[in-house]
């Protein structure tokens, strides 16, 4: 894949190292070591309350960190330009979508564009009922409220938001949680077309074994306070951790990988 | 080093604007048509405005140069609007990087996505695709009316909302009396738990600060009253004074006040929140009467402590009056009591107390409502708010006055 060339393709995008994080005596995380590769479609899978969502907090700097170093695009996190420089390359979308409740979904769009770029008023709107378009929304759900969407295209609106600045690094967080089959399979091709026509790294919280088969290059369990595993699905199958055997073992996961095949 | 000229004209055989910007490789220029090395050389420290250049001959082409990101076109965007009916060829042999931002530019200069396809460069391809999937974005923009006919339409609009306004206010009121009624013949469908919260966070806790107020406003009537009464010689009429206006008046109307800014405000930011919340709706579905559950603790909470406040307000108003005239004028506090008895009839104590009840529905009853009426946003939830404070406080004054003058009219 010819990469649109940011010269520092050899830096994994997020590079974590020994991280601990704690909520007072209740420890979330321990010795954590994960890394992020350029261009791919990570997975994070674990139970609930291993601490996926706290991880994916972390490495967006909501939270401080308890020890260890986390690294994006080769800058420490704990370094102020280093922040700067994530919130200009990386989109998020939240689990609800975590849109602004108050602006229209295109005001909503225009939001990062209005923050961190000079450029016309037209023409930002130009650009935000595309990314609107691209994530596959009516022109019209444009000038709706966040209110009046239904959770699916609130989701879609949200990533309409976080691709808005052509993002480096995606972070979805359950980005599949509570749609339709149909419209999470749509989602699962939006995201591998976005990553496959802008180049980007895709860091993902989800429990669907659909979208870990069909888009997913790795997958990171959570398990234990750390990352139990990490590899390709093919890999994890085979692996003999009992939460993974039962996660990737059971009904769900087989027909999910019949499905594939 | 910026090149920013804008030649136009239909003689000339070129324009160009754009600014090149300098790079670790050396000057950008448009006449080094052959250093194409810069160009895949971006790093994210080092990135180069968008630039744009046009030639007619042999052919309409278009030469970008520097990289197309969205941070980088600022020096591009005043040639959007300049729509170009010709198809344009594309050369992106100069350019850096692009993404969609940059490919839909392009796509707006050369007159399509299609005209992307073929450049010999994959980014720009599938970025095509993208632009070309998420189709030509069109303005629906709809356009309010103005002048006379506007201003006839928003006066319309308004005047329908009043009634619609009205006329909820009088189906909340009916459901309010339907419900309360049904509670007074039926009292073991009354939720005593949120019913005695209620009364603690309506009532109890608002105790000190209705005190405190009242008494500062006792004080200064005092105060006022006794300079002006001594100048006429009648100092202790100010015990007179005080009693009937705190007694009467202020005690009530401080303490009604306090509730509104109180407890109306927070009865619709909480229901206002479950609404958003979709907790209503759970209600709705389980078979809970909002009513029952929601409104009738709260309206029963802040009508069975209001005259509690007011009884509170009224004391405290007095403690100030008493205060300040011992202080000012020497009237010790036993003759200002006995004064107080003697001149000051009770009939202006049960006047005061016979509003709480009505000010104390109308304040809890305008709270739950404006709560009830919150629609998904934090935007309405705050608008629903203010309202309730608003309209509580308004009409606290708005009824003060007509009590005053049926008072009047009683001759009490």
């Amino acid at each position: 894949m010819s990469d649109p060339g940011n010269g520092d393709a050899a830096v994994p995008p997020i590079c974590v190292r020994g991280l601990r994080t704690a909520f007072g005596e209740h420890v979330v995380h321990e010795d954590l070591d994960l890394d992020v590769c350029r261009g791919e479609i990570l997975a994070v899978v674990g139970g609930s309350g291993s601490g996926k969502s706290v991880l994916l907090n972390t490495i967006l700097g909501l939270k401080e960190p308890d020890g260890g170093a986390i690294e994006v695009f080769g800058r420490d996190l704990a370094d102020e330009k280093a922040r700067d420089e994530l919130e200009r390359r990386a989109g998020v979308l939240f689990q609800n979508g975590a849109l602004y409740s108050t602006l229209t979904v295109i005001e909503n769009v225009e939001a990062p564009f209005l923050e961190h770029v000079r450029l016309p008023p037209d023409f930002v709107r130009d650009l935000a009922r595309l990314k609107i378009g691209l994530v596959g929304l009516e022109a019209s759900a444009g000038d709706k409220r966040p209110a009046d969407l239904s959770g699916g295209m609130r989701k879609r609106a949200g990533m309409a938001r976080a691709i808005a600045l052509d993002p480096d690094l995606l972070f979805l967080d359950e980005p599949t949680a509570g749609l339709d089959p149909v419209g999470a399979a749509s989602f699962d091709t939006l995201v591998r077309d976005l990553r496959d026509a802008m180049g980007l790294t895709v860091f993902m919280i989800t429990h669907d074994l659909d979208t870990i088969y069909a888009i997913c290059d790795r997958v990171a369990v959570l398990a234990d306070r750390h990352v139990a595993a990490i590899g390709p699905v093919a890999e994890m199958e085979r692996s003999d951790h009992p939460w993974i055997r039962e996660f990737f073992g059971g009904p769900r996961g087989r027909a999910a990988r019949e499905k594939q095949s | 080093m910026f090149v920013a000229e804008a030649l136009r004209g239909p003689g000339l055989a070129a324009f160009r604007v754009g600014r090149f910007g300098c790079r670790q490789a050396g000057m950008w220029s448009l006449s080094m048509v052959t250093d194409q090395a810069a160009a895949n050389e971006a790093s994210p420290d080092r990135r180069a405005p968008a630039g744009v250049e046009w030639q007619e001959h042999p052919d309409l082409r278009l030469i970008a140069s520097g990289d197309w990101i969205v941070t980088q076109l600022s020096g591009v965007t005043g040639q959007l609007g300049a729509h170009r009916t010709e198809r344009a060829r594309l050369d992106v042999s100069h350019m850096g990087e692009v993404d969609t931002a940059g490919a839909f530019a392009l796509a707006r200069l050369t007159g399509g996505a299609a005209a992307l396809r073929n450049s010999g460069r994959d980014d720009l391809d599938r970025l095509a695709e993208l632009i070309e999937r998420s189709g030509e974005p069109e303005a629906p923009r709809q356009t309010r009316p103005h002048g006379l006919f506007g201003f006839f339409v928003r006066t319309g609009e308004r005047v329908e909302t009043l009634w619609h306004e009205a006329y909820g206010s009088m189906v909340f009121a009916g459901r309010l009396t339907l419900t309360l009624g049904h509670t007074l013949a039926a009292p073991r469908r009354l939720r005593l738990t949120p019913l005695f919260a209620m009364m603690e966070a309506v009532g109890v806790n608002a105790l000190p600060i209705v005190f405190t107020m009242t008494f500062f406003i006792g004080a200064v009537i005092a105060l006022v009253g006794a300079n002006l009464l001594t100048t006429l010689g009648v100092s202790v009429f100010t015990v007179e004074l005080v009693g009937v206006a705190i007694l009467r008046e202020f005690g009530v109307v401080i303490a009604a006040i306090l509730l509104a800014g109180r407890s109306a405000s927070s009865f619709a930011a909480e229901l206002g929140s479950m609404r958003m919340n979709q907790e209503t709706h759970a209600m709705q579905v389980m078979g809970v009467d909002r009513f029952h559950a929601l409104v009738v603790p709260r309206v029963l909470a802040a009508l069975l402590m209001m005259p509690i406040l007011t009884f509170v307000a009224d004391i405290g108003g007095l403690v100030g009056g008493l205060l300040v005239s011992w202080i000012t004028m020497d009237l010790s506090p036993t003759f200002f009591i006995s004064r107080l008895i003697e001149t000051v009839e009770l009939r202006h104590f049960w006047i005061g107390m016979s509003k709480a009840p009505f000010l104390a529905l109308l304040i809890a009853a305008i709270g739950c409502r404006q709560g009830l009426l919150v629609e998904g946003d934090t935007q309405s939830l705050g608008r629903h708010v203010t309202a309730a404070v608003v309209h509580a406080i308004f009409l606290i004054i708005m009824f003060d006055a007509i009590f005053a003058v049926i008072f009047m009219v009683l001759d009490l």
